[in-house]
């Protein structure tokens, strides 16, 4: 799948939002591979990541199947890198998302230096991560390039509730979800901060960049995040 | 996808069956609160008499109403293009596709010299039916693409020559499904005339990503003529080379190891 691949808007629209992630090949370097990759969760929590995830469990905000009437009006915010990071328990991808290229640079420096031997990619405009890469030693294998949307474009929404919807790549943040996000932000229902974490929740992966969020959604609402 | 809304006769809430890609995220995704349903039902009806409406946390199901149905053929391969958690029971392979370029480090599957194709129809968030891919599949196997052989789609393929679905899911809908191959860098312009012919004809849109080995110098080949024909080189997926094969008697790869990547 290419979950962080078509993130929508323009190369300014960026600057804030940062993926790198790692994974294994089956027969390749899966052996001992949930370890290594707890590893890369904990050398990237120590730089702050927005949000990480990984793609079995889910991203640091996650539905939950117990709740009660009280949170609507007050709901505890009970995400965490720990919780990510022990439930790595078999190989998968997992990830974490910057909201600075200094953060990022410094992470894979890091992760260079524990050489786990998994496969680690940045998803990202594509010079700044050439750069980063650089700066951390690192010259580059391979780079795979978004070309965009083609087919019937008219059946896609504006540009502002793209630039959120697609910031889950598989999918699971709708359009008219985000477009209500936007629409409860002009009108005073909820914070950008609320809407973010409410779309940040349906993201399996832990990919979706809920302060990117904040910003999109305060700048298409005239509000400020 | 539009498939869940209120019944203005019953005033209750039905699932499109047509329209539903079975995604399963109204289960797994939506927070829930167990309550009753009556009396939720009730105190909606009673604010409706005054005109007004409870504004709910938006992710929130208070009655847990959802509940997951085993699927059968054709239906169930909605559930494995469209449910990110899903293994693909109906067509053998783990994940949504392949890892493209993001293992080619240890894979090797795309070399130096060629690029790896990743054609995904239905992204983002509007859907297809499979006879809309079938057309793109048919194009490209006449343009002699070689389709990727770990990959859901080929695996519903009858014949990989023509590019022929299996005839039972063309009208099934997923929310988005992947087509890989891997051509030359020389064939490069000559697939992109193709899925720039084909994909204004469908009843869906297509996010198209091209990826190639780079050289000494970390540069990548396509990339000039992507600039070349006018495409946006901004974002993409930079595959860094820190993998490696540890296991300590690896085994032929067979199938990519990923649930959601």
């Amino acid at each position: 799948m290419t979950n962080t691949l078509h993130r929508f808007g323009p190369k300014e629209d960026f600057q804030d939002d940062y993926i790198l992630f790692a994974m294994c090949t089956r027969g390749k370097n899966d052996e001992g591979a949930p370890e290594k990759l707890r590893r890369f969760l904990e050398i990237c929590a120590a730089h702050h990541p927005v949000n990480m995830g990984d793609g079995r469990e889910g991203g640091i905000h996650r539905p939950s199947r117990d709740l009660n009437p009280t949170v609507h009006w007050r709901r505890a915010d009970d995400g965490s890198y720990r919780k990510v990071i022990e439930g790595v328990t078999e190989p998968t991808t997992v990830a974490a998302v910057f909201d600075n290229l200094q953060s990022l640079e410094a992470c894979l420096k890091e992760v260079k230096a524990a050489d786990l031997g998994l496969s680690i990619n940045i998803a990202a405009v594509t010079d700044d991560a050439n750069e980063c890469s650089l700066k951390a030693g690192i010259r580059r294998h391979a780079v795979e390039y978004s070309l965009g949307f083609l087919g019937d474009t008219s059946l896609l929404p504006e540009a502002n509730t793209m630039s959120l919807s697609t910031m889950c790549g598989h999918g699971m943040v709708s359009h008219a979800f985000a477009q209500k996000m936007i629409d409860w932000v002009k009108t005073g229902r909820r914070s950008p901060k609320e809407c973010a974490r409410y779309m940040s929740r349906f993201c399996v992966c832990g990919i979706f960049n809920s302060l990117r969020a904040e910003r999109l959604l305060a700048r298409a609402s005239g509000v400020r995040g | 996808m539009g498939a869940i809304a209120i019944n203005p006769v019953s005033k209750r809430s039905e699932i499109d069956r047509d329209e539903c890609v079975e995604c399963y995220q109204c289960y797994r995704g939506m927070s829930q609160e167990h309550l009753n349903p009556t009396l939720v039902r009730a105190m909606r009806t009673a604010l409706s008499w005054f005109r007004m409406r409870f504004e709910p946390e938006p992710d929130v199901c208070p009655t847990a109403a959802f509940e997951p149905e085993d699927l059968i053929w054709p239906r169930n391969v909605r559930r494995a293009f469209s449910d990110v958690t899903a293994t693909h029971e109906s067509t053998g392979i783990h994940g949504r596709g392949t890892e493209e370029v993001k293992t080619n480090d240890v894979t090797g599957r795309v070399k130096p010299g060629q690029a790896g194709f990743v054609v995904e129809f239905g992204r983002p968030s509007v859907g297809v039916r499979f006879r809309d891919i079938e057309r793109m599949t048919r194009a490209l196997a006449a343009a002699r693409a070689a389709f990727e052989h770990n990959n859901p789609v080929t695996h519903l393929m009858v014949d990989r020559d023509t590019g022929a679905l299996n005839p039972e899911i063309l009208d099934e809908k997923v929310l988005s499904a992947i087509v890989e191959f891997v051509v030359p860098v020389e064939r490069v312009e000559e697939m992109l005339d193709v899925i720039e012919d084909v994909a204004p004809r469908l009843k869906t849109v297509v996010a198209v990503g091209v990826g190639a080995v780079c050289d000494e110098e970390g540069r990548s080949p396509v990339e000039p003529i992507l600039a070349r024909r006018g495409y946006p080189i901004i974002r993409g997926k930079t595959n860094l080379g820190l993998g490696r094969a540890t296991n300590r008697v690896p085994t032929p790869q067979r199938e990519e190891v990923g649930v959601a990547s």
